[in-house]
């Protein structure tokens, strides 16, 4: 009971400093998961971090919904001191997925942000070096949107009724 | 040397004027670096003044190919990340699964599973710390610890039929249970491995020429450890004791008594000396786990979840409902929930954490990997800067950058 006593604390207190920032709240799997507008998604990180102490970047990863048109970015954090974990999540539109860069609050989001690019073509503004990182220079998608299906779809001896996605 | 460097990397080291640096490719395939990535390193003489790492060398694109296997598919790829100790690899995933359908785990097989990562574990330390002896000229230890590892792959053997890339356990349990040959080469292993290891470790610990080598050798800062969102063995030997067993329990790990060791300075020296406590450590925590495996019903070794769980061969072969759930499980007719799922298990080298997205259908809708070298050996150059070419050597083996883990 107290866990979700201090969730819902650090929720008000974003929605206390950035109102009308917080679309909706979930807690998949008790795993706190704010859904945020896309906006304010760097002062809000920034904020965390020195007033709340989540001073740990876990992970960072994109993903894509073809059918809404969005990609979205997933920040989690981890507040060290009291192990609380809390995941932060913006839409960005497909066409244009733009954000600014978290590497003026973790350094570590250098290559995890290199790596979304990468991966997903999502553009963080003022990163110092954003270029492809596993992938060659020279390819000209990003592979992990939906629309790049992983094995060749002329095929016709596979029945994908039968055998799912 | 420096007419064949690859002009693009360098793209952003700017030329300096009034001195002349000389580049040099370190990597991509130098048996110093263990592994397929590149370094240019910018050098001053033999100072080396910066580093440009170029990683993707050997880029198999698990997340993308993750999104079309069926979860059972997916183990076999979670080895090849992190090689050196697939297993942990193996159980974190099925762990997660096991999270997502809210399977209840019979604690035998939490605690058999727990005896095989902290094996894992063991064997990947063996691998870096002997590493880290061979990198500075000390061969000896290397191929004498190694009998060791060779004795951990073949209990993974006597268990799972492999070796390396393991693909051990099934989601909800284990294929098979622990064989008596199996039990017995565990306690001879636990017999014999504390000597050989109290052996090596006193070649190495108090050995003058080794720890002038290799303290303040590439250190790192508690707080830079934490910019970088470092884990595992790296960001201990800093002096920060995030270790994932403790911090967020799983398969019964909170009912062990053991010790996280921590470093003071981050240097090489601390890496090397917080890895050699953990192997005592684990050896402590598999002893304790023969012990509680004693209290439960030898026979359990897979939960009872028929509808998820793979049935064991040869029920399959022999019992008409066990071969109707394996139909069911291997063509995607079993219900898997929606959901989002985030699971962490202390792997070799760190956090290693699975994201799971579910959207109900029989592969998942995303799997992301957070794979700690990855995000620590972002670090490096940071760490090597200003330091000799062969300090940059041994910085990387304690830092025990895999790189299938690196480029997944």
């Amino acid at each position: 009971m107290e866990q979700t006593a201090t969730e819902d604390r650090i929720v008000s207190v974003i929605r206390e400093n950035f109102p009308s920032e917080v679309i909706s709240v979930e807690s998949p799997y008790d795993f706190l998961t704010v859904n945020l507008k896309a906006g304010k998604i760097i002062e809000i990180i920034k904020f965390l971090y020195e007033k709340e102490k989540y001073q740990y970047l876990t992970t960072l990863c994109g993903i894509h919904y073809p059918e809404n048109k969005t990609i979205q970015v997933m920040y989690q954090l981890h507040k060290l001191t009291e192990n609380k974990r809390i995941r932060l999540k913006i839409a960005l539109p497909e066409e244009k997925p733009t954000v600014p860069t978290l590497t003026t609050v973790f350094p570590a989001a250098n290559w995890m942000e290199r790596e979304t690019y990468d991966f997903f073509g999502v553009i963080f503004e003022g990163h110092p070096n954003l270029i492809r990182i596993l992938n060659v220079e020279e390819m000209s998608i990003f592979p992990m949107r939906k629309e790049y299906p992983l094995e060749d779809q002329t095929r016709e001896d596979k029945n994908n009724d039968m055998f799912g996605r | 040397m420096a007419e064949n460097y690859n002009t693009s990397v360098l793209s952003d080291i700017p030329a300096q004027e009034e001195k002349q640096y000389s580049y040099l490719n370190l990597g991509p395939t130098h048996p110093a670096t263990h592994g397929i990535f590149q370094n240019v390193l910018k050098m001053d003489g033999e100072i080396i003044m910066d580093a440009t790492p170029t990683i993707g060398y050997i880029h198999r694109a698990f997340e993308k190919l993750a999104e079309r296997r069926p979860f059972y598919q997916i183990t076999p790829i979670t080895d090849r990340m992190n090689y050196c100790s697939s297993p942990i690899n193996n159980m974190g995933w099925h762990m997660t699964m096991e999270k997502l359908l809210k399977l209840e785990i019979p604690k035998r097989v939490q605690y058999l599973r727990i005896i095989i990562m902290e094996l894992a574990r063991i064997s990947d330390h063996i691998i870096c710390n002997t590493i880290i002896g061979q990198d500075v000229g000390a061969t000896t230890g290397f191929l004498y610890l190694f009998q060791y590892r060779e004795r951990i792959y073949e209990i993974y053997e006597e268990i799972c039929g492999a070796r390396l890339t393991t693909n051990i356990g099934r989601i909800g349990g284990l294929e098979r249970n622990f064989s008596d040959k199996t039990w017995e080469k565990i306690e001879n292993w636990l017999k014999d491995f504390p000597p050989a290891f109290e052996e090596f470790s006193s070649l190495l610990e108090r050995n003058r020429i080794f720890m002038d080598r290799t303290i303040n050798c590439g250190p790192i800062s508690a707080e830079r450890a934490l910019a970088y969102s470092f884990s595992g063995p790296n960001l201990r030997a800093a002096g920060v004791d995030y270790d994932v067993r403790v911090m967020n329990p799983y398969s019964s790990y909170e009912e062990f008594d053991f010790i996280v060791p921590v470093g003071t300075q981050g240097d090489t020296y601390d890496r090397f000396m917080v890895r050699q406590q953990e192997m005592w450590e684990s050896v402590k925590i598999i002893k304790q786990a023969i012990e509680k495996i004693k209290k439960e019903p030898a026979h359990i070794y897979r939960a009872d979840a028929p509808e998820y769980v793979l049935p064991p061969k040869e029920e399959v072969y022999n019992n008409m409902e066990a071969l109707i759930y394996q139909f069911k499980n291997i063509m995607g007719e079993t219900d898997i929930p929606k959901g989002e799922v985030y699971h962490c298990v202390e792997g070799g080298n760190g956090e290693l954490g699975f994201y799971l997205i579910s959207d109900g259908g029989r592969t998942p809708y995303r799997l992301h990997f957070r794979r700690p070298c990855f995000i620590f050996y972002q670090a490096y150059p940071e760490m090597i800067k200003g330091r000799m070419l062969s300090d940059a050597i041994i910085t990387m083996s304690s830092m025990n950058v895999i790189a299938g883990e690196l480029d997944s």
